[in-house]
């Protein structure tokens, strides 16, 4: 029995700084419908600073909570400095930018944090005073756990006085539900929204402070918590508290019994709680209908097909593709397939986004099915490439019709929530199914078959197959499938009013997509001879992402310039130190500067020297 | 022949009886228009009758075919057109486009990955642009079009696939004056000339009473009075609905008193 009571008390616990990163993360969001990525860096930099600062007064009780609070303090501040310096001035584009900006962020911050607490995990101090066990039952608990306990409810009891009983607080919440009313009724928003960041940091910053006791801090602390930060709001209801509140006790108790039974299910129940949550209550618990959209965006211009000058170049441009092995190096010809795999994957991503308006932060777990599909096929049905590369779009594409099901339920943030469930879920069982999928080690000696194997075979090989697949979504596009995926973008209402099933119709966009992605996935296990859980994971998400917003998500040709321009930077950039900081540099100035994209830049840049008409008035 | 009949038709919202037993049939070609004052229930029944509500009782038949707990995009399959109070377009496509995704739509080729879309039923598009007087505009991008424009291009869009019946839920709502009384003549010579049954529920009494067939009149959930135009007009009941039977007076002058 004190063993189970034991394990509820470390649940609380954790319950309770998840809650202090979630609920800061579920108040920025309500109020300026930002998700933001950038609030895992928050956290890290919370506990960073207040390492600094309490090991360099080593003051005692006094020191440790003093260093925790102007941890927070601090990272309020950097909160205030990323909001009006970056967000203020992307609050109306597309939730997309703000999420790749967010993305950004971090990737900064991160190189920021290597630079200046370098490398090395840090071992925080226990807090004075608090660093002794009790026996509760028999069993000891750490009496920082039991702190943590009260600081949750605590916190909880703070927000809910300044949002019920202060003329900010009830400004705040007046602006999650009716942000445009707020407005209309004189309310100085911007400052409105400064306020909410700040607050929504500065918590995330007290959050990682009060980790320093219990974990060490390092550079993988960001990306670590923001997957379970996500999947918190999301279960609560975006911009509820008190639903962030109740879903980190949920899913932190759930967790403490549930690795009792199965020790290797840590990494996916929050997500599997999620999906179900959203299947029976598709706006979270404590959530509104109508608050799983951002921004209202411009509606893009109508389709027009290519002149017929447009289509010489292209077509020119693919015949310089295809010969090119015979005049480059085989390491450029290598870095082409790389170029090409990218594209397909950005192609499909901007057709299930752009076209459908079904924004997916998890579309690398179709790209990583098809790969490990393939893979798998070679390594233990010991088949072939052709038959395997056969097997791995049609696995992503199954894995698509199964996850897609669920997505295409939901819509806005809650359906690009479950798509990265989706992806959370399968890389778990990817990482951790060793017997199976080689866990962490992955699978090795995915080569092509013997004829295939020269660099230049195989490069021909890539190009039919990536060359044709973008062809085929682009066809798509045209075709009255993709025009009723656009419709249903649009207007589901009119869709459903003209007859269409719209949830089977993007059911079946999504699978497209997917299998598309798969196709992309398989190239790309092929040309690396191996696959790791990472071509799932978040950051190949999150890559696709960028290369369409580098692109520019309102034209079909964006996701080829951007995906070229990636994997050119990425090849270019990685090679240096801070590459990371470079990057992030390289999104934001992008977000800020184009925010139509290459694509539209370009088009800018022809208009502003005259080489492009004007489309008729 | 009736197109539609209206049986027993009840829907509340918690404790609030929004319809009540709301009975009523359309003739085949005939114009009829649902009005009430605010809150009255029209766009209630509305919804009932085009399959986004599923009443608590009653029932709608088309043609003898039952329509309750039918899919609204089915409901459409079946032969009724409707149109929005707040239009609702493909912003993003052009005025032709739109008219090409309902008739594509209604022949079934929407699953169709290798056509180009915009090449199919391109004439019988026009024809339907033209129709609704809309040609010139064919090849503008909708989200530039005047909300009239816009009205218009729903119309179109709605008689796409030759409904039998076109729900117009206030079809003139957000139109300048002049524009309401040309899209309802529009309206009524379409419709006299295609033979198709309209019910549409309306604010402005002038476009009612100079184009409907037959009124009914709807008050707190409940239908009040039927009638033509003149019969509605000498209603004792409806006017004092409409302009109030001194109850509203009466109590404010005893307050004010």
């Amino acid at each position: 029995m004190g063993f189970y009571v034991a394990q509820l008390l470390t649940g609380l616990a954790n319950a309770s700084s998840l809650f202090l990163i979630a609920c800061g993360l579920s108040i920025i969001f309500g109020v300026t419908r930002i998700v933001n990525f950038a609030h895992g860096s928050f956290y890290m930099v919370g506990a960073y600073l207040a390492y600094t600062i309490v090991t360099t007064l080593d003051g005692g009780i006094f020191g440790f909570w003093f260093g925790v609070v102007v941890a927070a303090v601090i990272v309020g501040l950097l909160g205030l400095l990323v909001e009006v310096t970056i967000l203020r001035r992307i609050y109306h584009a597309p939730e997309l930018f703000q999420l790749v900006a967010t993305f950004g962020v971090v990737l900064i911050i991160q190189d920021a944090a290597l630079a200046i607490w370098g490398a090395e995990d840090l071992l925080g101090p226990r807090a004075p005073g608090l660093d002794r066990a009790v026996r509760i039952m028999g069993e000891p608990i750490p009496e920082y756990d039991l702190a943590l306990i009260l600081i949750g409810p605590l916190v909880l009891a703070g927000i809910w006085l300044v949002f019920h009983r202060t003329r900010w607080g009830v400004l705040v919440r007046a602006a999650t539900q009716d942000r445009e009313m707020v407005g209309a009724l004189g309310v100085n928003q911007a400052w409105l929204f400064s306020a909410a960041f700040v607050l929504g940091a500065a918590l995330a910053g007290l959050g990682g402070a009060l980790q320093i006791p219990r974990e060490a801090v390092s550079l993988q602390m960001d990306l670590s918590v923001i997957g379970d930060a996500f999947v918190v709001v999301v279960i609560g209801g975006m911009g509820s508290v008190a639903g962030a509140f109740v879903a980190a006790v949920l899913i932190s108790v759930l967790n403490a019994f549930a690795i009792l039974i199965f020790p290797q299910i840590s990494i996916v129940l929050p997500f599997i709680v999620m999906a179900i949550v959203l299947i029976v209550r598709p706006y979270g618990l404590f959530g509104k209908e109508g608050s799983e959209h951002g921004a209202p965006s411009e509606p893009e211009q109508p389709l027009r097909l290519l002149s017929s000058r447009a289509t010489i170049v292209v077509m020119a441009l693919v015949f310089a593709l295809a010969a090119s092995p015979a005049v480059v190096s085989d390491f450029t010809t290598i870095l082409l397939v790389d170029v090409m795999v990218a594209t397909l994957f950005a192609v499909s991503l901007h057709f299930m986004m752009g076209l459908g308006g079904m924004v997916s932060f998890g579309h690398a777990a179709y790209f990583g099915v098809g790969a490990y599909a393939a893979a798998m096929a070679v390594k233990f049905a010991g088949l072939p490439m052709i038959p395997a590369m056969l097997i791995g779009p049609l696995g992503a594409a199954a894995a698509a019709l199964f996850f897609g099901w669920f997505c295409v339920r939901l819509s806005g943030v809650y359906l690009a929530m479950l798509t990265l469930a989706a992806a959370q879920i399968l890389w778990g069982v990817t990482f951790q199914w060793q017997d199976f999928t080689g866990g962490d080690d992955g699978i090795l000696g995915v080569w092509p078959a013997k004829w295939a194997s020269s660099d230049r075979v195989y490069f021909y090989i890539a190009f039919v197959l990536c060359v044709g697949g973008i062809w085929f979504l682009r066809r798509v596009a045209h075709s009255p499938f993709g025009y009723g995926l656009r419709g249903i973008r649009d207007s589901d209402v009119r869709a459903e009013a003209i007859g269409m099933d719209v949830k089977f119709h993007q059911w079946m966009g999504f699978a497209l997509a997917g299998g598309f992605a798969g196709l992309a996935g398989v190239v790309f296990a092929f040309s690396k001879g191996s696959v790791f859980p990472d071509v799932l994971g978040i950051g190949q998400s999150v890559d696709g992402l960028i290369m369409v917003l580098l692109g520019g998500i309102h034209a079909l040709a964006g996701p080829i310039f951007g995906a070229g321009v990636f994997v050119l930077i990425e090849d270019w950039v990685s090679r240096l130190d801070y590459w990371r900081f470079i990057f992030g540099a390289i999104i934001l100035v992008v977000v800020l500067l184009a925010p139509d994209g290459v694509a539209g830049g370009v088009d800018r840049l022809l208009r502003a020297v005259g080489l492009r008409r004007e489309e008729r008035a | 022949m009736n197109v539609l009949e209206v049986r027993g038709l009840t829907k509340s919202f918690g404790g609030l009886v929004a319809v009540e037993d709301v009975s009523f049939d359309l003739a085949a070609g005939e114009f009829l228009a649902l009005i009430g004052p605010n809150g009255a229930g029209k766009t209630t029944c509305f919804n009932m009758v085009n399959g986004y509500l599923r009443p608590d009782r009653g029932s709608v038949e088309l043609e003898g075919r039952e329509l309750i707990g039918i899919k609204p995009r089915r409901i459409v399959r079946m032969g009724v057109g409707r149109t929005f109070q707040i239009t609702r377009t493909f912003l993003s496509m052009t005025v032709l486009e739109n008219v090409q995704m309902a008739l594509i739509s209604h022949h079934r080729r929407m699953y169709d990955i290798f056509s180009r879309a915009t090449r199919l039923y391109r004439d019988e598009a026009m024809a339907l642009l033209e129709l609704v007087s809309m040609q010139e505009q064919a090849g503008r991008a909708c989200s530039e079009l005047a909300y009239g424009d816009l009205k218009r291009l729903e119309l179109a869009i709605a008689l796409a696939p030759d409904p039998a019946l076109l729900l117009m839920d206030e079809p003139t709502a957000g139109m300048a004056p002049s524009e309401r009384v040309a899209l309802m003549e529009l309206t009524a010579q379409i419709v006299a000339e295609r033979g198709v049954s309209v019910l549409f529920t309306e604010h402005d009494m002038d476009v009612v009473f100079a184009h409907a067939h037959r009124i009914l009149v709807l008050n707190r959930g409940a239908l009040i009075a039927e009638g033509t135009g003149d019969e509605i007009r000498e209603n004792a009941l409806v006017q004092e609905v409409y302009l109030g039977g001194g109850t509203v007076f009466a109590a404010a002058e005893a307050r004010d008193a």
